[in-house]
């Protein structure tokens, strides 16, 4: 049995907005709902991809489960213990225990540090090695992530894009987590740094044995990366299962629309979902995605369908998925 | 209401539109591009792709009259319709720049200027262009915005750049560049800042507008399967030299350099189980090898690659510079 590391039980997070008011003056109340009713587990080991596109809640939900946010509804769990609530021995084993990559790789890295102090810092602050030896741990992290001995006294300014990354990343594996989360991590780079990294998370991950959180748009990087896979539309997972089987036969439509957009070499280029993702503010009632989806009847404009098991560790929010009629 | 035809559409079809022959920049003394040749014939669509760094965008910011005083020497010859760009003086350059030339730039955002309205940007080259009277501009600039698929383009044409979606911040500068119905389209990595649904709509809106208008488009791409999908000709860079150039489905179908054959083994899809990126990373401009500059992370170099440049050679559907193509 495996242990279950995150659990996220119907969160929901939603933020009150009174701007848009004349002359500076608040508006009348609006509700953005990032997060609604989202349900997650992540058990040890795991590799899990967050899919969607922009304004489709991924960052908020990282948000979450890291803690640095607590939901308006619903709780989100760490080794069954609220998030928010761990204190003293727990919390500091948490922030140890689960490491993050940022989006933006170089915006998380201090500019005035080198890379060594970029590194050490959580190794110290961990107190995981002490006087020369963090040192040594700081070098063999580098050599883990492919990046030569030198690099120990340079500075962000002076690495490129995909050494940043990997600089990022050896910080991550500094403190010695189970889980990584990363957002966006291999994103805005050539693809042959791209496939570098993805290469090095690959082999890091089987090697270590790490819990993989990763979010991205692309449905080819959540593929070669992760077992388990995230569709999220507007604040909600519409579809989750095994990646090999929801790329295979995808019961969303959205998962399907995703796919189609997906560049395919000497294919034409697939009609392209109409329209774009709405504002999360004052949404109407139904399927979030009524608006856009080729598949939509009237019903689906009247109840919200909620994320449904079907069938070998699938599920799907969808009242005509598309694997129901096979 | 139709717009003047450009004359020389009538004249010499047989003649391509745009012929690199041994071009070459330099910006302050450092190598940028070194001896291109490739032709784009009338009615067909391009795309340069290759990592960052490899000139991408420099041809196209050349090919636009863009580069004009900023340290940078050219040499060599760049055509445009039997024009040659490289001894273009500045009067020229404003006949051709806009009017014949589009170009769609990457960050739409910061291609809009934030004070003026979209009805102005699209107005302003319609009237100072083609001279068309403040209502003319008016109406045209509708009609534009209905063609690259803006709804309530009345409201939009009042609307200010930061109210738009970024989907939406491109198709208006497709309009923009399409306003005075080019012979050319540059595209500058046109959806690279979007998300993927929005990325189809807008390739597919470009291809269909510079088809409709019976011009030519040369796109900048990172993304090969993309370039294959879009255009019937690709030319792949690096590091400012042609490596391989020709009819898409030669070059990215049946590939014979090493450098095109690496950057397609770095292409995710969704069944890929295994990357194979070349080692280490492209040259930065003030430490460019010499010979082939490729030759560092080629798997196949020898001596002569270090100490000769190959020549780009073959027939026009398909050139290639290597010493060992494969």
């Amino acid at each position: 049995m495996t242990a279950l590391l995150f659990e996220l039980l119907d969160v929901e997070k939603s933020y009150e907005l009174r701007g848009g008011g004349a002359a500076f003056r608040p508006g009348p109340k609006r509700r953005l709902r990032a997060l609604d009713g989202v349900r997650l587990t992540v058990a040890r080991g795991d590799s899990v991809a967050l899919v969607g596109e922009s304004g489709s809640g991924k960052s908020t939900l990282l948000r979450v489960l890291m803690g640095l946010t607590s939901p308006t509804d619903g709780r989100a769990l760490y080794g069954g213990q609220d998030v928010t609530q761990l204190k003293g021995e727990r919390r500091a084993a948490f922030q140890r225990e689960v490491a993050m990559v940022y989006q933006d790789a170089r915006g998380s890295l201090n500019p005035r540090l080198p890379v060594l102090d970029l590194i050490a810092e959580p190794i110290r602050h961990h107190k995981l090695r002490a006087g020369p030896a963090v040192r040594d741990r700081v070098l063999e992290l580098l050599d883990q992530v492919g990046l030569p001995a030198a690099t120990l006294k340079r500075y962000p300014s002076q690495l490129s894009g995909g050494q940043v990354r990997r600089v990022a990343i050896a910080r991550a594996l500094a403190s010695e987590p189970l889980t990584i989360v990363a957002d966006e991590a291999v994103s805005g780079l050539d693809v042959s740094t791209q496939a570098q990294l993805l290469n090095l998370l690959v082999e890091l991950q089987r090697r270590m044995g790490l819990t993989l959180i990763f979010i991205t748009h692309d449905l080819g990087v959540a593929s070669f990366l992760c077992d388990q896979i995230a569709v999220m539309y507007l604040g909600r997972i519409v579809e989750t299962g095994p990646t090999r089987a929801i790329l295979e036969r995808p019961a969303h439509p959205y998962t399907q629309a995703l796919l189609n957009a997906q560049p395919r070499f000497f294919a034409p280029i697939a009609q392209p979902l109409q329209g774009e993702i709405p504002s999360p503010i004052d949404l109407p009632p139904g399927c979030r995605f009524a608006g856009r989806c080729p598949r939509a009847v009237p019903a689906c404009r009247e109840d919200d369908p909620a994320l449904m098991p079907s069938g070998q560790g699938r599920a799907v929010a969808c009242i005509r998925p598309l694997t129901a009629a096979a | 209401m139709s717009l003047q035809m450009s004359s020389s559409a009538v004249q010499a079809t047989s003649r391509p539109l745009v012929e690199l022959e041994d071009f070459s920049l330099w910006r302050q003394n450092r190598s940028v591009l070194d001896g291109l040749s490739f032709t784009l014939p009338k009615g067909q669509n391009l795309a340069l792709v290759g990592e960052s760094g490899a000139g991408k965008s420099t041809i196209g910011l050349a090919l636009m009259g863009l580069l004009q005083s900023q340290g940078v020497k050219m040499a060599g010859r760049a055509r445009f319709d039997g024009q040659d760009l490289v001894s273009l003086n500045a009067r020229a350059w404003n006949g051709l720049r806009g009017r014949r030339l589009g170009m769609i730039f990457q960050d739409a955002g910061a291609a809009l200027d934030p004070c003026f309205t979209i009805g102005h940007h699209l107005a302003f080259p319609l009237r100072r262009l083609l001279g068309l009277s403040s209502r003319q501009a008016t109406e045209r600039a509708l009609a534009l915005l209905e063609s690259v698929g803006i709804n309530d383009a009345k409201a939009r044409l009042k609307a200010y750049p930061h109210e738009l979606s970024g989907g939406m911040q491109q198709r208006v500068m497709i309009g923009i560049a399409l306003a005075c119905e080019p012979d050319l389209l540059i595209a500058d990595e046109p959806t690279s800042a979007l998300d993927v649904t929005i990325q189809a709509q807008i390739v597919r809106l470009i291809q269909d507008r510079v088809r409709m208008q019976g011009a030519s488009c040369i796109f900048v791409l990172h993304d090969l399967a993309l370039a294959s999908q879009a255009c019937e000709r690709i030319v792949v860079l690096y590091a400012g030299q042609v490596m391989e150039a020709g009819l898409a489905e030669v070059v990215l179908g049946r590939s014979r350099h090493p450098y095109t054959q690496a950057l397609k083994s770095c292409v995710i899809e969704l069944d890929t189980a295994a990357l194979e990126p070349p080692p280490g990373a492209a040259p930065s401009l003030d430490r460019m090898p010499s010979g082939c500059r490729f030759a560092p992370r080629c798997p196949r170099a020898s001596e002569r690659c270090t100490a000769e440049k190959p020549p780009l050679q073959g027939t026009e559907a398909h050139q290639i510079a290597c010493w060992h193509p494969g």
